[in-house]
């Protein structure tokens, strides 16, 4: 990694000024680090600290509300049990299960707050960087969410019944059964985590490059009759960045779901 | 061409491929969020939520207690009440069959003690007529004698005693008084 991060508003490059487009590309996610040498491998950068700092956030957030909660709540108590309820009831007790889900509400309530507030970053001013469009992230937490129901499987069905419950074997499917077991096993084993992992990235990527191409563009276009044009992409811009508030929570449900759906299926009988 | 686009050129690394140092600042920001929550934070508000729940529930079950109390007291109240009457109904009764009783009683007695100062009456009426007749018969006959002893001129007194001719001539009167009756 070298030095890359100049921002378009840093250059003075307009339309009818002879300068192309400062179109935003991956460039665009790769940062000059703040501490270390970009080619070495160890460095800190833009992406790490705002994901420490969001944990930090989180922790804080829940800490003010929890540490010493009352029976009757405060404001902030009441926000919190709201965000904790949604996770708890809306998410975990609707697909694990209030009696199996109850384990593993800690892991989902922490799983989707901590999305969440990465995904939120996208559109904190000076931040601006949704953590979770590095694919490192959502892959560490895919990574855990995977871990967790692999060994659950194994643990609740034994080695091979945990393989069968994986894989969907049933002996009454006769000759399209190993068509069906290979396939699940594609589907769950190699597939699963990585479009886990891909789908939030990938939202978050294009989420993130979409509000570049109209910022930049409502830069780039302040010249003569671009003026006009320039208003419109900044009305986008405003358009864009609300519906990312939106993208963010959805992707974040979207996540933690997805992780209790694993789980349930590793807790159920047959899948 | 600037220098972004020069950068861009250069930069075409695979944004699938994780970068490992993210990865691990990744779990450890991760782990961090997960040890508050899940080791201090949620069993706190868990504890407070079931205090709250008990603290809804057990006040909805002194309420329920103290409406069945009182449904128990109306009940009782009621029952009572009822009795209340039955027997102030009992006692007017008895009352009435009692007066009615008293009054026919004193009643008869009175008939009783009318019948009896009447015959008393009578008797003493009787008893005095009596007297009166037996003293009027003597003193009609003293003055009968003594008046024909002034006309004949000597006493007839002993021979009108010895001869009881003034007691006939009265009982005379009388069975005619009788028989004209």
């Amino acid at each position: 990694m070298s030095d890359v991060t100049t921002l378009a508003f840093e250059t003075n490059c307009h339309i009818f000024d002879g300068c192309g487009f400062p179109a935003p590309g991956l460039h665009s996610f790769l940062f000059k680090p703040l501490i270390g040498d970009g080619d070495s491998s160890v460095y800190f950068n833009k992406t790490m600290l705002l994901a420490l700092l969001g944990s930090i956030v989180i922790v804080g957030f829940f800490w003010a509300a929890f540490a010493k909660p009352k029976i009757v709540p405060g404001k902030l108590q009441m926000v919190a049990e709201a965000g904790y309820d949604f996770v708890r009831r809306g998410i975990v007790y609707e697909t694990i299960g209030k009696r199996d889900g109850e384990k593993y509400v800690p892991f989902m309530v922490a799983l989707f707050f901590f999305v969440w507030i990465m995904n939120l970053w996208s559109i904190v001013p000076i931040a601006q960087f949704p953590v979770t469009a590095i694919i490192s992230y959502p892959a560490a937490l895919a990574a855990i969410v995977y871990i967790t129901w692999m060994s659950l499987t194994f643990k609740k069905h034994g080695f091979v019944g945990g393989w069968k419950n994986i894989t969907g074997y049933d002996k009454n499917l006769g000759a399209v059964l190993p068509m069906v077991v290979g396939l699940e096993f594609l589907s769950n084993v190699i597939v699963r985590p990585f479009t886990h992992a891909v789908r939030l990235f990938a939202n978050m990527f294009a989420g993130h490059v979409l509000l570049l191409l109209f910022t930049i563009a409502s830069w780039y276009l302040l010249n003569g009759i671009g003026i006009a044009y320039a208003s419109v992409s900044f009305v986008m811009v405003i358009v864009m960045t609300a519906f990312e508030l939106f993208i963010q929570a959805v992707q974040a449900y979207v996540f933690v779901l997805l992780a209790c759906s694993y789980v349930q299926g590793a807790l159920a009988e047959h899948h | 061409m600037n220098a972004l686009a020069q950068l861009a050129a250069e930069e075409a690394e695979n944004p699938l491929i994780p970068p490992i140092p993210e990865l691990v600042i990744g779990l450890i920001a991760f782990a961090i969020v997960f040890f508050f929550l899940a080791k201090k934070l949620l069993p706190n508000i868990n504890k407070v939520l079931d205090e709250r729940r008990e603290a809804i529930e057990g006040g909805m079950e002194k309420a329920e207690a103290a409406q069945a109390e009182a449904q128990r007291t109306l009940e009782e109240y009621k029952q009572s009440l009822s009795e209340a009457r039955h027997e102030a109904a009992r006692l007017r009764q008895e009352a009435q069959e009692q007066g009615a009783a008293l009054i026919a009683e004193m009643r008869a007695e009175g008939q009783r003690q009318r019948e009896e100062i009447i015959a008393a009456g009578h008797a003493q009426i009787e008893a005095d007529r009596r007297s009166a007749a037996h003293a009027l018969r003597q003193d009609v006959g003293k003055l009968a004698t003594d008046l024909a002893g002034k006309i004949v001129g000597e006493s007839l007194e002993d021979t009108a005693r010895q001869s009881r001719v003034i007691d006939r001539f009265l009982d005379e009167l009388e069975e005619k008084a009788e028989a004209a009756r």
